[in-house]
């Protein structure tokens, strides 16, 4: 039935548009002629296509414009026979004759038109009978297009100033007032068409639509919008031309065209006009205008329907202006003198008590708006920000949590804001109402909120420096730091929560303070925090925090020369103790792997403090760890060759200490599961004896003890090897203890001779070439890199040369 | 003679013929030319202006309201061509020629030259008398405010006479012509507020209909022609909704809506009004106010304005 409809629509409009150009090309020929009768008589009777109701105001319009494109050459002609002296008077009165109304006006209004070119009458008396006149059509389709046309050609052609038009005194008032009353009569056709717009349409539709009650088929309603949208199109245009009026200053803005275009506005009463219209206002008029009678047009927005999206308005209005504060310091002062803020923090106010159903997302959208202007214009007021929070947690309060997915996404952007500002979280800190507002966030929004502080003290590279400050961003990200109650843990993503962690991780890294005094206690703070955290968050950010404490403790030893250093309360003794008790949260993780790490960083940093006891607590404590929770064969390599490296450079213990130490590392070595393993554990505590730098650690017997031992576990696996698979396996271990043997010898370690290496060599070759050997190409560069490094050595010559001469190749 | 205007004669024909005004003195020539080589006898000649009324239901009669005489020539004979000249001053003609649909008012110069035992010789010449008037001093605007439209304005169709009361409260309106009395180049200036609009009205009309009345008493005839239909309104100021009275006194900016009148007279083919010509006609112009609703049902007002001929001071 519908298609019907619109089959039909299209055969009206094809019959409309015939008929006009039938007449038209009758027109054409009186006008060729000079025939001035017959020119009025077919003009009108093409115009009179333009009476039909059957179309709906889409297909009008092509039928219009086609109209539209007529009268331009009826309007030529009429020129012209002006100018061959026919009385514009005459000719204006005698298109009145015509019995049509419809016709008779586009008639009127396109004579009009020539009536003012010719100057023969004030434009303005001209303009305010045809504005007049068209009262007469009061269809709304008809007299919409109608009154189009009027606004269309006149627009040229008002006594604006400057404009060659342009009357006596105050022809600008004549000029707005010609643009405000058709404006208004628009709107109130505009309002009638669209309420009225089911009965607009075919009678098939409306039928239709009367049969499957207002609703309508969902189609059918977009349709219907889309046609009112287009209607108001028609109706904004004349907001347009109004805008581009020279002439319009501030006071006539103010006294005259404001208020009357408001009172249409709110008296249109249909939510989508009212939103429109609203918009074109504050799109077409310049920021300034909108600054200087904000009481006016904000009052307005109260008045609207309750369902009017005035947060979509509010927050062009607010944009707007905010940009134009930003577009020049001078207007600030204009923001300060009317007090655009309170104005507006009022308005939204009111908005939002007269829209009770305006759901929290509308709400939330408008303060968020406002935050953005208040930062713009008043930067330095960080109260009016916080003031706009506040406004926000208050309407918020007694809501719990939001459920809303837009409404927290807003949350964010509002919280984002203030960050973006001022680039720096030290100020948003400042704003009391900033973690209230948090707390209306569900757990993985404030977990993104978070993500997003860190990021804006990421990118912006903000030093955190007080603990009173830490303590209150670690306030705002606790969505990070700790689990909040009923947050569901199963549900995290394994990446995303290692992402949040790491962030938190870096965060931790950006507080500093050059005053150790400060800095420790934001460690404190930090490190309280942290805690709270729970075995899944300590791994990724304990780590950051040791070292952040172990850069203090650095930053303090090199102070140490300072008179006041004895008296400071904070001493790196107190941090190691810190740091101690801190490592061991990493237990109930449990992470021995990295508590190992940490505890052996600890000793390095305590070794350079020349801390003994405390160097050796924290080894006891790897030790213990890798004694009771490394079990892993694979962590225990990695672990022990951890403790062999820190060892070795640990210069604090004395020989005692370093003793148990040395021979509990030793002995872990040749306890490692794999054969491999052992060897290379154990040729590695060779570097335990001997240390380069310190005399008294140059124990050259026990380094060939070690590496014999490596020498013979290396035998040892290739028995293994051979007995469980056949074959002895690589060379590689052999070939690596060459390399140690060469080091130790090129050190001078008087227990390391050239037979020794000699006969390793030739143990490794025979190995090659013995038959059961699988063939490890690896292994065989190896080696023979190992042999071209010796016989460079010789060629250097010198002590060197000297020294590796003996050996044969 | 000054000036020729066109005057449709019974075959339909149109013809120029001379224009007076009452009071003007007629002057011409009357010219008799036998055929070549014959004399005329006769008893004398004369010629006379008549003013004539003729009702079409009594066609034939002739009342003649005025009738003058000349004697051009004494009874003799005539040869040849011959001019007589004539004159009648300061004639009175109080009325206006007049073509209507049951009437006809004209006036003639009859020349006649009587003969002895043949017909006389008769030959007519119309010409047309139109009499101007000042301005008039007293010039009233028509106002017919809501009781009367509500009173008066009913449907045609008699069926619908049971919604009058309906109508009451349905239709509300107020019209005002600026002039009573109109010449006949005027413009009709004027406007009509819509106060109540509860009915869907399609579009709006003023019709210029002249009235005609002849004969007296029981033989009254009247005819109504209705010379101008001029569309005022397309479509109607309907707000949605009952109960929404829009009265012009409030300040609601949807209120009030007027429609404005412009009729210019010119292009229809008025007379001025006559009334009672010598007893014998009168004719009257009214302006009918018709509204239109959507199920075409037609509602009404009529009201009589006076048409008269301007006397152009230039």
């Amino acid at each position: 039935m519908i298609a019907d409809g619109v089959e039909d629509e299209e055969k009206w409009l094809a019959a409309g548009i015939a008929g006009l150009q039938q007449n038209a090309f009758y027109m054409h020929r009186a006008l060729d002629s000079n025939n001035l009768r017959d020119a009025l008589k077919y003009s009108a009777q093409m115009l009179s296509e333009l009476r039909t109701s059957r179309l709906s105001p889409h297909k009008y319009y092509e039928l219009y414009m086609r109209a539209f494109d007529e009268l331009r050459k009826l309007e030529m002609f009429f020129k012209e026979e002006t100018r061959r002296g026919c009385s514009i008077i005459d000719l204006y009165e005698l298109v009145q004759h015509a019995g049509n109304i419809l016709p008779r006006l586009y008639l009127l209004c396109t004579v009009g038109c020539v009536y003012i070119k010719t100057k023969e009458a004030p434009a303005k008396d001209v303009l305010k009978d045809l504005v007049e006149m068209c009262r007469g059509i009061q269809h709304p389709v008809r007299g919409l297009f109608l009154r189009s046309y009027l606004a269309q050609v006149s627009r040229d052609k008002l006594p604006d100033i400057g404009s060659e038009y342009e009357g006596d005194a105050d022809s600008v008032v004549d000029a707005v007032e010609f643009v405000l009353q058709n404006f208004t009569e628009m709107n109130k056709l505009c309002y009638t068409a669209c309420q009225s717009f089911i009965l607009l349409a075919d009678p098939e539709l409306r039928l239709a639509v009367g049969l499957s009650g207002l609703q309508g088929p969902a189609r059918e309603k977009e349709k219907r919008e889309k046609e009112r949208s287009e209607l108001r199109d028609l109706v904004g245009k004349n907001l347009h031309v109004l805008g581009q009026i020279e002439g319009v200053d501030l006071d006539m803005y103010k006294d005259t065209v404001l208020p009357r275009v408001l009172e249409q506005v709110v008296n249109c009463k249909d939510e989508l006009a009212q939103y429109y219209l609203m918009d074109c206002i504050i799109q077409v008029f310049p920021d300034e205008y909108h600054l200087q009678t904000l009481d006016v047009l904000l009052g307005a927005f109260p008045q609207l329907q309750p369902t009017v999206d005035i947060k979509t308005v509010l927050s062009r209005l607010m944009e707007r202006l905010s940009n134009y504060a930003a577009s020049s310091a001078d207007v600030l002062p204009e923001f300060l003198q009317v007090e655009a803020f309170s104005k507006l923090n009022n308005a939204i106010g009111k908005v939002i008590e007269a829209q009770p159903d305006m759901p929290t997302l509308g709400v939330i959208t408008l303060y968020s708006s406002l935050l953005t202007f208040t930062l713009h214009v008043h930067p330095e007021r960080l109260d009016y920000a916080d003031q706009v929070l506040g406004a926000c947690v208050k309407k918020l309060s007694g809501k719990g949590k939001l459920q809303d997915n837009k409404a927290t996404k807003q949350i964010v952007a509002l919280l984002s804001a203030p960050l973006e500002k001022y680039n720096d979280i030290v100020t948003a800190l400042k704003l009391s109402n900033y973690p209230r507002m948090m707390e209306y966030l569900d757990s993985e929004t404030n977990k993104v909120m978070a993500t997003v502080i860190i990021q804006s003290i990421m990118k912006n590279k903000t030093r955190i420096s007080t603990a009173d400050r830490v303590e209150a961003l670690f306030e705002l990200i606790k969505g990070l730091i700790k689990d909040l109650d009923g947050s569901p843990d199963d549900e995290v993503d394994e990446d995303d929560f290692k992402e949040e962690q790491n962030s938190v991780a870096r965060l931790i890294q950006m507080l500093y303070n050059d005053d150790p005094e400060e800095m420790f206690k934001i460690i404190c703070t930090v490190r309280k925090h942290i805690l709270a955290g729970g075995p899944k968050r300590l791994p990724f950010t304990v780590p950051p925090l040791v070292y952040s404490s172990l850069k203090l403790v650095r930053q303090l030893q090199s102070q140490e020369e300072n008179p006041f250093g004895e008296e400071e309360s904070t001493t790196p003794k107190k941090i190691f103790q810190l740091l101690n008790q801190t490592v061991e949260t990493l237990s109930n993780v449990p992470a021995p792997e990295l508590a190992l790490q940490l505890y052996l960083q600890c000793a390095e940093a305590a070794n350079d403090c020349d801390l003994e006891p405390v160097a050796y607590e924290f080894f006891t404590q790897a030790y213990i760890l890798y004694e009771e929770e490394i079990s892993d064969s694979r962590a225990q390599v990695t672990a022990i060759h951890l403790i062999i490296g820190t060892l070795q450079r640990m210069h604090v213990f004395g020989v005692e200490n370093r003793d148990t130490l040395t021979h509990k590392a030793t002995g872990y070595s040749a306890k490692l599961l794999k054969k491999p393993d052992q060897c290379r554990a154990v040729y590695a505590c060779s570097h335990l004896f001997w240390v380069d730098d310190q005399d008294n650690i140059k124990d050259g017997e026990r380094v060939l003890l070690c590496l014999k031992r490596a020498l013979r576990i290396a035998n040892a696996a290739q028995q293994m090897s051979n007995a469980a698979r056949g074959s002895t396996g690589s060379v590689t271990l052999f070939v690596e203890i060459l390399n140690k043997y060469l080091y130790f010898y090129e050190k001078g370690n008087p227990q390391i001779n050239v037979a020794a290496i000699q006969s390793l060599i030739e143990l490794i070759t025979t190995e090659m070439q013995s038959e059961t050997s699988t063939p490890d190409p690896a292994a065989d560069a190896f080696f023979a890199s190992t042999l071209r490094y010796i016989e460079f050595q010789k060629q250097k010559g010198g002590a060197v040369g000297e020294k590796y001469e003996p050996i044969k190749v | 003679m000054e000036e020729a205007v066109p005057l449709k004669k019974e075959n339909g024909k149109t013809v120029m013929v001379a224009l007076f005004q009452s009071q003007e003195n007629i002057v011409g020539e009357v010219v008799i030319e036998p055929i070549h080589g014959k004399k005329v006898e006769h008893n004398g000649i004369k010629i006379e202006l008549l003013g004539q009324i003729e009702l079409y239901f009594d066609r034939g009669n002739f009342y003649d309201f005025t009738s003058l005489v000349r004697e051009l020539d004494v009874p003799g004979e005539l040869y040849e061509r011959k001019t007589y000249p004539f004159e009648f001053s300061t004639v009175e003609m109080p009325y206006e020629s007049y073509n209507g649909v049951n009437v006809r008012l004209r006036y003639i110069l009859k020349v006649t030259i009587s003969r002895n035992y043949v017909s006389n010789i008769v030959e007519y010449q119309d010409f047309v008398v139109r009499n101007y008037t000042p301005p008039p001093s007293i010039n009233n605007s028509i106002k017919v405010v809501d009781k009367l439209i509500r009173k008066d304005i009913f449907p045609l169709k008699l069926n619908y006479t049971s919604m009058e009361v309906g109508i009451e409260d349905c239709l509300h309106i107020e019209f005002e012509y600026s002039k009573s009395k109109y010449h006949l180049k005027d413009v009709i200036v004027g406007k009509i507020y819509f106060l109540l609009v509860r009915i869907k009205l399609k579009n709006m009309e003023l019709e210029i209909r002249r009235r005609e009345s002849t004969g007296s008493g029981p033989n009254t005839y009247v005819e109504t022609e209705t010379l101008a239909k001029f569309e005022l309104m397309d479509g109607a100021p309907v707000r949605d909704g009952p109960g929404i009275s829009l009265t012009r006194a409030t300040s609601n900016a949807f209120a009030g809506e007027s429609i404005p009148i412009r009729l210019f007279l010119s292009p229809y083919e008025l007379t001025p009004t006559y009334r009672n010509i010598n007893n014998k006609f009168s004719v009257k112009y009214y302006l009918n106010l018709v509204l239109v609703d959507e199920e075409d049902r037609r509602y009404f007002k009529q009201q009589e304005i006076t048409v008269y001929r301007l006397l152009e001071s230039s």
